[in-house]
């Protein structure tokens, strides 16, 4: 049982996503940095699709009612468990009525991030709908109630008790293990989207050369961008159409909003890009009022750097079974 | 560069990413049967392995990927020769009415559409309760249609900068198109009404009340000038 503990609210339960059901008008919802919370799983030896709680706001506590294994991945937040100082990005056991205290997201050179995920052994259990545990706000539906979290709610993992999955151990982050940046600024790549051609090309320029503030109003939903206004050279009225988290909508007053993981699926705004699936956890991690750059990237580009993810993934899965066997060895 | 005569013609293919691709049919009038067409396309492409959903649009069609193909050539292929063989599937659904009150602190944008199409409030409602709108496809959020057979008179720009949030029921306009929200949430599109049905529960199957084929009509229940 984890009790919540902070009044802030805004943290939600979010597994990788809800899929197959855009043909009812339901968005993937799902972790802002799912490399974060697949591989907070991995160390617990859930499934990477195990649901977690996705922290935006902070200081964030809750009380755990039972013992039980954790993994806190995502934003470095100085966490405590009671007095403990814990690291980043790695397994604890936590007793029953234990506090975990997550501080104010820290810099680790030129990446800050703005989430962190509490991963629990067995994932949070809650019930899948339509295919997900995610909450999907819009829809009030999926994760605790449709839902964010308040003060007081009580969440229970599927696999509660210690001593089954380890601790003591984590992994390298992957924005340390594959750091992305231009100019000491954190940066995603871009696919060039249908209306890219659109725009004038001295705003195409200023698209790649600029530095992009994530302004106050970004949320789940979507980024909005403030830099250089981006002007098309034959304005259109589009028909509405399917669109991806990732998608950056340029609306008529040119300032480009891109769209994140509660984001509509269907929209009508023109599209200048998308930034890759194997980037959207860097601008889902970017803190509001901190700037990020774009790079242009091809088709091969973004299957290789979601080649580069997966292997990652694949790396970080082996190195926790290796230390899991390693320990069972040296137990018996 | 000058374009070929028959470039106008030809259905546009485009990336949303590595997560999906985008086949816009030609023209921009959203027609019925163009729509037909994409209805009988999504059920084909539907059933490609490299396919998790065809989700329709306006006259146009996504594709999610399951796995993005290393090589784009042979689906984009496969994709042009499925719709030029593409017959319109005639989906046959049942009438829905919505009464809507229009104008009023329901209706904040009404005036925006004044000024933009020149007609007056009687004129608005009148063109915009009068015809029959078939369900194109859902999207937006859940349980939302994209309709079609708007008055093309009434088509009014989506907004400079979208409205944070609107509430669900708000019936509304952007660009050609006008539709119902289903759930409060942010919009581009200018609202001109309200009305109060629930398009959507999770617990049924399917869970959306709508789906494409059917059609809606707006009884007016109430203007305020």
């Amino acid at each position: 049982m984890i009790e919540i503990l902070s009044a802030s609210a805004l943290a939600t339960v979010q597994d990788l996503g809800r899929v197959g059901a855009l043909q009812w008008g339901v968005g993937t919802s799902g972790a802002m940095d799912p490399l974060a919370l697949a591989a907070g799983n991995l160390l617990l030896g859930n499934d990477a699709n195990a649901a977690a709680i996705e922290v935006p706001v902070f200081p964030f506590q809750v009380r755990f009612g039972a013992d039980l294994a954790i993994a806190l991945t995502g934003a470095d937040c100085a966490a405590r468990l009671d007095d403990v100082p814990l690291l980043p990005w790695w397994v604890v056991e936590a007793r029953v009525g234990q506090v975990l205290s997550l501080g104010v997201p820290r810099a680790a050179g030129h990446w800050r991030a703005s989430r962190a995920y509490l991963c629990v052994a067995g994932g949070v259990d809650v019930p899948a709908v339509l295919g997900s545990r995610s909450t999907q706000l819009r829809g009030a539906f999926g994760g605790h109630e449709g839902r964010a979290l308040r003060q007081g709610d009580v969440l229970c993992a599927a696999a509660p008790g210690i001593g089954r999955c380890g601790s003591g151990f984590g992994l390298l982050p992957p924005a340390l293990a594959m750091p992305l940046q231009l100019d000491g600024v954190p940066a995603m790549r871009v696919l060039p989207a249908a209306e890219y051609g659109h725009y004038t090309e001295a705003s195409r320029a200023a698209f790649w050369a600029g530095e992009w503030k994530i302004t106050a109003q970004s949320d789940r939903y979507g980024y909005r961008l403030a830099g250089a206004a981006l002007e098309a050279a034959n304005p259109v009225e589009m028909r509405s159409h399917g669109i991806v988290p990732g998608v950056i909508q340029v609306p008529p007053g040119g300032q480009p909003i891109v769209q994140m993981r509660d984001a509509q699926p269907s929209g009508g705004y023109p599209k200048l890009g998308t930034v890759i699936e194997a980037d959207l956890w860097r601008l889902g991690q970017a803190p509001i009022g901190s700037r990020v750059r774009f790079i242009e990237a091809t088709w091969d580009d973004a299957l290789d750097a979601r080649e580069q993810m997966h292997a990652w993934l694949a790396d970080a899965r082996r190195l926790v079974e290796l230390h899991r066997r390693q320990r069972a060895r040296s137990a018996s | 560069m000058n374009a070929l005569p028959s470039a106008a013609a030809q259905p546009s293919i485009s990336l949303l990413g590595t997560s999906a691709l985008l086949f816009e049919a030609p023209g921009h009038d959203m027609a019925l049967g163009t729509q037909q067409r994409i209805w009988a396309l999504a059920r084909e492409a539907g059933r490609w392995p490299e396919v998790r959903e065809a989700v329709p649009g306006m006259n146009n069609l996504m594709l999610s990927f399951a796995q993005p193909p290393r090589v784009l050539e042979d689906i984009e292929t496969r994709l042009r020769a499925a719709w030029a063989a593409a017959q319109p599937l005639p989906l046959e659904g049942r009438v829905v009415e919505l009464p809507v009150v229009y104008g009023g602190d329901a209706g904040p944008h009404l005036a925006d559409v004044v000024a933009h199409t020149g007609l007056s409030v009687d004129e608005i409602v009148e063109r915009h309760s009068t015809p029959l709108y078939p369900v194109y496809a859902l999207g937006s959020h859940p349980g939302y249609c994209y309709l079609g057979g708007m008055d093309p008179r009434l088509a009014t720009p989506r907004r400079k900068v979208p409205v944070l949030s609107i509430p669900g029921g708000a019936v509304s306009i952007g660009g050609a198109q006008t539709g119902v929200s289903a759930s409060t949430g942010p919009s581009g599109w200018n609202t001109i009404g309200s009305t109060s049905m629930h398009f959507f529960d999770p617990a049924q199957d399917p869970p959306a009340l709508l789906q494409p084929g059917d059609t809606l009509r707006f009884r007016v229940e109430k203007v305020i000038r």
